[in-house]
């Protein structure tokens, strides 16, 4: 069985985000970089499936400058056997269009049997890529599972709606499938996978080999939201905070009448 | 401009969405179609055209089948824009209509600016401006940043749409949400979690805030994804919809589902060691504290009165 796993590095959401000179995205300077979580429960399944399968190839991809290779190492960690890195400096100027015609370029003379990925990047948010890579690959797409087995060749999921309903659903691979928070709990890398990770098979392949497609998107802005007046901002002493606190719940609410 | 508004339904109702869809065309002064896989027993308030597939034929979940309906309505209607909410429904469907139109798709639009569409980015830190670059674009629609001021009214012209059974995806019926725990759409205060708690055994100050209060405590999901609070005390786009009196966010960011759920919550406190937090567009007062050291003294404070 072949299956491949696509993640994204992004900064830490607790971040300071600063526009850049461009005007185009964030300025990437002075952020800390993880594994975009949603991502972290789709490795974590395709290394559930590996395990459960037993003669599986996983491959991670990953799109981004060389800085994205330190996510793929712990892919790699936790049980992915191999890293596709897709070398594009440029690749947060991308829209999802255009890299899921990457991530497709590169899927589709492979034969791969499952394709996971997260159902939105953090940093985006757009929920558009895995669907557009099966869609491309020509293969059907479950989206938001919170639940996923597999057996014979067909998937059995449990997508996530809203109100805590869910719906059960099935198809039949190839498929790709967009992993949701909470769907497993991702294994943190141990330390001798850690080692053995460095010894992985890691290709790099330029972005232009892959004939990207341009974006069909143009970012006119990208700025802070506004501060629509908001609510009054506290500091100071824990102890003084809280006497503040509690005049403002006697004469704003009833909570303590 | 001509849009083309992709209503939802689910379970033999339609859901509530589609009012704000008519909103959004009417605030870019579009003319609207309106297309739902849905049935005649619960019909949108609309006065337009409403392209309507039978749900029983073309079935509840079965997302190629519907992009196939979709196209034939878009193919017929040549709007510039598909609308969509934002939803478990909407982010489905509208990948695969963009791409079958080559399409340009903006997701989870919260305003219209000079023209062009808002979107958040991480975490609604920052927005950005952005515009479709081919003649038709799909859109889909943060929840609540379009409520119409009134429900809308009117009565659609339904045209239907012939069903041709196909699809690449069973539909097996849906789960109802874990029934037992506690109505948190009842309490008048709560007190929430959030991952700023940091660990497990630090939910105990947040109940303690909440008895102190005599309210209940919640939890964001991410503090429910990592098993530190019952499913049933999840407060946010996929667990309960709360409107309490006081609503207390313990070390919670604001991330857009959890909003969703809580910010009509008639007052809302803050506890946050961030003061850039999205917690603090909806906050009345934001304390900007560890809540680790200043949750356990409000709670003795209160309890002392």
């Amino acid at each position: 069985m072949k299956i491949l796993v696509c993640i994204k590095q992004v900064p830490d959401m607790e971040s300071k985000f600063k526009v850049n000179a461009a005007g185009s995205w964030y300025e990437e300077t002075d952020l800390a970089w993880r594994m975009n979580e949603y991502d972290e429960y789709a490795v974590e399944q395709a290394v559930q499936l590996k395990q459960q399968v037993g003669e599986a190839d996983l491959t991670v991809l990953c799109i981004g400058s060389d800085r994205v290779k330190e996510t793929m190492k712990k892919a790699l960690a936790m049980g992915c056997d191999r890293g596709a890195h897709i070398a594009d400096d440029e690749s947060y100027l991308k829209d999802p269009y255009a890299i899921a015609s990457l991530i497709a370029g590169f899927a589709k003379d492979k034969g791969f049997d499952l394709i996971f990925t997260g159902m939105q990047s953090q940093d985006r948010g757009s929920a558009q890529v895995g669907v557009l890579v099966a869609e491309m690959l020509g293969i059907p797409s479950l989206t938001t599972l919170v639940e996923f087995s597999y057996a014979d060749g067909t998937i059995n999921a449990k997508r996530e709606l809203e109100g805590g309903i869910k719906a059960k659903i099935s198809c039949t691979t190839p498929a790709l499938v967009t992993c949701q928070l909470g769907l497993n709990t991702p294994r943190y890398p141990t330390l001798p996978n850690i080692m053995k990770a460095k010894k992985k098979e890691m290709i790099s392949t330029p972005v232009a080999e892959l004939s990207p497609e341009a974006s069909l998107l143009e970012v006119i802005q990208v700025a802070p939201p506004e501060k629509k007046g908001g609510g009054l901002i506290l500091e100071g002493d824990p102890a003084d905070l809280a006497d503040q606190l509690i005049k403002i719940l006697k004469e704003k609410t009833t909570a303590l009448a | 401009m001509k849009t083309l508004l992709v209503a939802e339904y689910r379970d033999s109702e339609l859901l509530g969405t589609s009012g704000e869809l008519i909103n959004f065309a009417s605030q870019l002064g579009a003319e609207s179609a309106m297309f739902l896989v849905g049935s005649e027993n619960s019909l949108p308030d609309y006065n337009g055209k409403l392209y309507l597939a039978d749900i029983g034929q073309a079935g509840e979940f079965n997302p190629s089948q519907h992009k196939q309906l979709l196209l034939e309505v878009i193919e017929k209607e040549q709007p510039q824009m598909v609308v969509l909410p934002h939803s478990s429904y909407g982010w489905d469907l509208a990948p695969r209509i963009a791409l079958a139109l080559k399409a340009a798709q903006i997701s989870e639009v919260v305003e219209i600016k000079d023209g062009n569409l808002v979107v958040p980015s991480c975490n609604s830190k920052l927005r950005r401006q952005v515009k479709a670059a081919t003649d038709i674009s799909v859109v889909t629609l943060q929840g609540g940043a379009f409520t119409p001021m009134e429900d809308p009214s009117g009565t659609p012209e339904v045209v239907k749409v012939e069903v041709v059974a196909g699809g690449d995806i069973q539909f097996g019926g849906y789960e109802e949400a874990e029934s037992g725990g506690v109505d948190l759409s009842k309490a008048e205060i709560i007190v929430s979690a959030g991952r700023g708690i940091g660990k497990p055994e630090n939910l105990a100050m947040i109940e303690n805030l909440a008895k102190a209060l005599k309210g209940e405590y919640g939890a964001s999901r991410p503090v429910v994804d990592a098993e530190w609070a019952d499913q049933s005390r999840q407060v946010g786009t996929t667990g309960q919809t709360v409107t309490p009196k006081l609503y207390v966010a313990c070390g919670i960011s604001g991330a857009i589902q959890h909003l969703a759920g809580m910010k009509k919550s008639e007052f809302v406190l803050a506890i946050n060691t961030d003061k850039d937090a999205p917690i603090g567009e909806v906050a009345d007062v934001l304390a900007v504290a560890d809540l680790k050291q200043l949750v356990p003294i409000l709670t003795e404070k209160l309890n002392a009165l």
